[in-house]
Parts: C-alpha cells; structure tokens; sequence
C-alpha cells in the first residue's frame, strides 16, 4: 500500500447565485456561501469519512470533487496536477449517490449500466469482453448468480442490491478515487453494514481512496481511517477518526458526537438546553461560523475567524480555545 | 390483528397483539416494509383501500372506564375522537402542514374544527401558547412553513397535535428527517410535555439505538409480524429474538473499543412469498430445520420480555448463549 495522495482540494470555495433573496441595495443578490476555503487530500487504500450536518456542505464538496460544480475558488488536483479533460478525469474519479433509487435509469437492466462506463471509458470494446467484465463487475460487489442479476431491471432488485450495482458502476471506470455521498442512509439498518464492509473491502484491495461522506458519525469511527467535520461550510476538525471521536477538540465535534444517539450511555445529566440550528450561508455570522451556539465562546469569536492549528501531527482544529495566540492573549 | 392489501393480498401486518399503557412510550422498531407504520395507520383509522384490515381489534379505553373498538366507530363518533384523544405526528412536516397557511392558524384550525366553544381570541391565545410550549416564539406564528427550519416544522406539527391533550399520539418516524443535533433536542421536548401532559407515544422508529434511550416499551416487527417485545432496557441488555440481537449488532457504538460488528445476512422478505415457518430463518444463524416449517409463537421469555422464536421453545435444545440472560453486550 502507497500512501500517495490520489485527490486534492487545495482551498475550494463554491457559492451558489442565489436567485432569490433579499436584495442589499441595488448590488448583486448575496450569494450562498456553501463551502468556504476546504482542503482535504485522499490517499489511496485509505478511507476518510466526512461527517457533518445537513446543509453544512459535505455534498457540496463531493460534488465538486467528482465535477458535477466547478469550485468558485481553489483547485482539485489529481494525482498533483490540475486535469481539465472531464472524461480523464471521471476515469479516475467515480461518485456513489445517496439514493439508489434515483440514480439508476428504471429503464434499463443491470448489464446495460454496467456496460456504458465500460465502453465509454475504452476498458471494453468487444460483445464479450463486455459481458465478461460485467459478469466480474457483479463478483466484486457480491451480486450473484451474476447471470441472474445481469437481466434484472432497477425495480427488481432492493435498495441494497441496488446500490451495489451503482457501486459496480462506479468501479467499471476503473477508478483511483471513490466518493461516497452517504451511501447507506437510504437503506435499511440490517443491509447497511453489508454495503459499508463492500466499501471498506474495496478501498483495502483495490487500493482506492476512499471519501465516504455521513451524518452518521458512530460508522465513521468504525470505517473511516480519518475524519473531516464540517460545520456551514468549513472545515472545523480533522484527524484520525479514533482520535476525533474519543478525544474531540472543536465545541461542534464534541455536541455532534454528544448528540448521536448512545443506548449503552442513557444521558443522565438532563441537558435541556436547546442547541439551535446551523446558521444561514448566505449571511453566515461573523469570526467563527459556530460561536452562536457554542457554550465556550470567547468575546474573540464572534469578531475573528479561527485559523487552523495543530494538535498533533495528524489533528488540526480550527478553534480559538486552542490558537496559542488566543490562550496567551 | 391481521389484515391484507389489494394486489395479491399482502399480507403486511400478520397477527400482531400489543398494547399501549396510559402515559407510556411505546417504541415500534423495524425496517421498511415491516409493517409498522401500517399498524399504526390502522389503529388511527388511517388505512385507505387497498389496504383493509381482515380481522383483529383495536381497544381504546378511556380514563372514565368505557372502552371502544376503534375500527367499529363510525364517520360522527370518529371524527370526535381523532385529535381529542388520538392524534399523529407524520415522518415529514414538510409534507403534513399545510405549505400556503401560516403555523398559527393551522394550529388555529385543530382548534376550530374541534372544540367549537373557543372565542377567536381564546384560540389564538392557545395557539401561542402551544407553539411557546414546543420551542417556538410567538412572533412565529405568523410564519409560513417554507419559513422555518425542518426542526422548527416538526416543533409545529408536535404542537398541533397537542392542541386537544389527546391521550395518545403516534409519531411516525417524527425525527428521521432531521439532525442529530436538532433530533435529541426535540426528542427532549417530546419527553419533557410526555411529563407534563401525560400523553402515551407509540414512536415508530428504524432506528433501533434511538428507541432505547427513548421508549420505556419496545417492540420489534419483522415481516409484519411481531417478533419481540419487552422493556427497553431488557430488549437492549438481553435481546431473545436473533433478529433484535442482530439489529443490535449491526450499527457501530460511537464509545468504548471497536467490536465486531455482527450486522445481519442477506435482505428483508418479500411480503408476497414468505418463506414457511419463521419468516426469519433464511437470515439467521442460530436456524434449525424445524425453523422452516414450524411458525413460532410469542412466548414470555422473561418477565414482561416475549419472543417468537423456537430458540426459546422445548424442541430446540439449550438455548444459544447470545439469546439468554448471559448473552449481553
């Protein structure tokens, strides 16, 4: 196993037009501030998870790693360098949607998705080459008999084998890097741990880098070698996800993971404070995005925007409680 | 109570018994198609054709003493009990409230449909404070529900469903749609009025680790039937059902050291071809020959605990460690 950084995103920004809204003087209408200055890199064989809450821009980024957005701001670097030939690059890079049930053509059976980015990305030109890569597409996600499979349509198969074909479609491109978009929140709680092992047995034996995107931070601790925790749009927290979950550092990671559901640990102490909701991007608060509803802030907070700081080699936070600038002054 | 839907009579929910105690929260857990928002739909005389229920009862006993047969009540009598002593919370608010009125005169409208005696002012009064007691300001009322945030949604539709103090409110999934953050906040809230108003829940959850910190009562549904059921903690420390036990072993605990995770094999039956016996036993690994021919039958287990599954009957031999008394976690 190498532990070469397959993907990058050097400091992507995306905002989003906002096509209504209130409109601040006859200017241009404020846009929506999705994801704001994020860095990540993807290693091969190595799986990071992304966690964060609905509308803190976890999709954002994936999307704009597979190239479905342009970012307004920064560069994704591929293997280093900056690929501007989009069919190069999904031959690489391959994205796993969150719902199974809306990214397969209800038309069409399971050889024909499978087959497409087969022939589109040149790995098979012949009838049987075809067929014969199809037949190990479905092996490797566990779909068998293969030949049952292969004729099936979408509506014949569970959310579960579903998504093990859009897994399977993915692969057929043959890619470096895999991205994830919350690939098992749509299914049922027996099959989801079935689809995460595939993924997590992929990344190991194909040596794929990994981003798998959840708001499910218990099965990121399981799977995910590392950790990323967004909040409105920035980064806030990375490290090795034992790390993170068992000894968090920012406010946000430590009410996140306080927030999970934990039967082994009924919460004794009835905190009935409210914790709010995530802010508005388009007008997001000023210095750090959270401190409205942080209970540690510091008068700094609401004024200056944390940087990020060190640790240890491997975790980073960007919290004022931990700039040696702030603790000194 | 078993009953059976139009095309190919499905039988979605087969022979289930259960009961809700006064103040209590029951917590119905299983996956899609399991049959528990069925169940819940019939017993608030929800149910449209194709769906008919065949055969069973629904009891309502109310605090003076009478007691009723829901599914024999008429279109008058019916329409005096719902909301009054049975009201629902659907799984998206987005999709319940009305989108074009504001959230004060929908709890505004509960009011007026039911209880005629109230003056404009006295409706409008109550209306505030309903929507004060869930965690939303007055000066929200006025809002529309494109205005507020998805937790704010489902506040307001608790809230109208508590319009009338009914007895017993069924939440379908009430908390699936939202954050973890924004979830345990209003899982609170639910716990908290539970204490002040004195209303039964039946919370229908898949998600089983939520259940636990939440319900006093579990039940698990698998197949349309019921396969456990018993207090909370008892089904979370010594589940008898090798179903539960593997719902319980398939989601990763966020504390403590990483074990193995057991998840469950294969996929959910089709309701239309059952297998034989226990509609469990192609998935489970404790399964003996006369598993596919013989259906169990609930049985007390424990105290208060019943299970249907011939582990726990005379013809099995000793009753696998991890489904007994010395099997926890």
């Amino acid at each position: 196993m190498t532990d070469e950084v397959v993907l990058a995103a050097e400091n992507v920004t995306k905002h989003f037009a906002a096509s209504r809204g209130r409109r601040f003087g006859l200017g241009k209408r404020p846009p929506v501030r999705a994801v704001e200055d994020v860095s990540l890199n993807l290693t091969a064989g190595r799986i990071t998870a992304m966690v964060g809450e609905s509308g803190c821009g976890k999709s954002t980024v994936a999307r704009m790693l597979a190239r479905i957005y342009p970012p307004t701001k920064g560069r994704i670097l591929l293997r280093g360098k900056e690929v501007t030939d989009s069919r190069a690059y999904r031959r690489n890079v391959q994205m796993v949607f969150q719902d199974p049930f809306a990214s397969l053509n209800p038309f069409h059976k399971v050889h024909y998705h499978l087959a497409r980015p087969l022939k589109l990305h040149g790995h098979a030109r012949t009838k049987a080459e075809v067929d014969e890569q199809v037949a190990a597409l479905l092996e490797r996600v566990s779909l068998t008999p293969v030949e049952q499979f292969m004729h099936k349509l979408p509506h014949e198969l569970s959310g579960g084998q579903r998504q093990r074909v859009a897994i399977a479609r993915a692969l057929a491109a043959q890619p470096v890097a895999l991205i994830a978009d919350e690939p098992v929140s749509m299914l049922d709680v027996s099959i989801r741990l079935g689809v995460l092992r595939l993924l997590e047995k992929l990344a190991r034996e194909e040596n794929l880098a990994l981003l798998y995107i959840t708001h499910d931070i218990a099965s990121a601790r399981y799977f995910a070698d590392d950790i990323l925790v967004m909040y409105a749009g920035q980064l806030i927290e990375q490290g090795p996800s034992q790390r993170v979950t068992d000894d968090p550092a920012h406010p946000y990671t430590k009410l996140l993971l306080s927030a999970a559901p934990d039967p082994d640990q009924v919460d004794d102490e009835e905190d009935t404070t409210d914790h709010g909701e995530p802010p508005s991007l388009i007008s997001p608060p000023s210095g750090c995005r959270f401190h409205p509803r942080c209970p540690v802030a510091l008068p700094t907070c609401s004024t200056t925007a944390p940087l990020f700081t060190a640790l240890a080699d491997d975790h980073h936070t960007a919290c004022h409680l931990y700039d040696p600038a702030t603790v000194a002054g | 109570m078993d009953y059976l839907t139009g095309s190919g009579a499905v039988h979605a929910v087969d022979g289930v018994s259960l009961t809700l105690r006064r103040g209590e929260i029951l917590g119905l857990a299983g996956e899609s198609g399991s049959g528990k928002s069925t169940l819940a739909n019939a017993v608030a005389r929800l149910l449209r054709p194709p769906a008919v229920v065949t055969a069973g009862s629904v009891t309502y006993h109310r605090a003076d003493g009478s007691a009723t047969d829901l599914l024999r009540m008429g279109k008058q009598e019916l329409r005096r009990f719902r909301w009054k002593e049975l009201a629902v919370v659907f799984q998206s608010a987005m999709n319940s409230l009305n989108p074009v009125t504001t959230v004060g005169s929908q709890v505004d409208d509960v009011l007026r449909a039911h209880d005629r005696s109230m003056s404009t002012v006295e409706r409008r009064d109550r209306a505030v404070e309903l929507l004060r007691r869930v965690g939303i300001s007055a000066d929200r009322a006025k809002s529309y529900p494109h205005e507020l945030s998805g937790g704010m949604r489902q506040r307001a539709a608790i809230a109208i469903a508590l319009a009338l103090n009914p007895e017993i409110i069924i939440m379908d999934e009430p908390t699936t749609a939202l954050d973890v953050v924004v979830q345990r906040d209003i899982l609170r809230e639910i716990k908290a009025l539970r204490e002040e108003y004195g209303f039964a829940v039946v919370f229908i959850t898949h998600d089983l680790s939520l259940l636990l910190s939440m319900a006093d009562r579990i039940a698990v549904m698998y197949a349309g039937q019921l396969v456990e059921h018993g207090a909370a903690r008892d089904v979370h420390d010594h589940p008898r059902h090798p179903y539960t036990l593997g719902l319980l072993r398939s989601f990763p605990k966020l504390r403590g050291p990483r074990e193995e995770l057991l998840g469950i094999p294969g996929t959910p039956p089709d309701l239309r071809d059952l297998p034989p016996g226990c509609p469990f036993h192609p998935r489970c690994r404790f399964a003996v020959d006369a598993c596919s021919a013989e259906q169990p039958e609930l049985t007390e287990v424990h105290s208060g605990q019943w299970a249907a599954c011939l582990a726990h009957g005379p013809s099995y031999g000793p009753v696998p460690v991890e489904l007994s008394a010395g099997g926890s976690r």
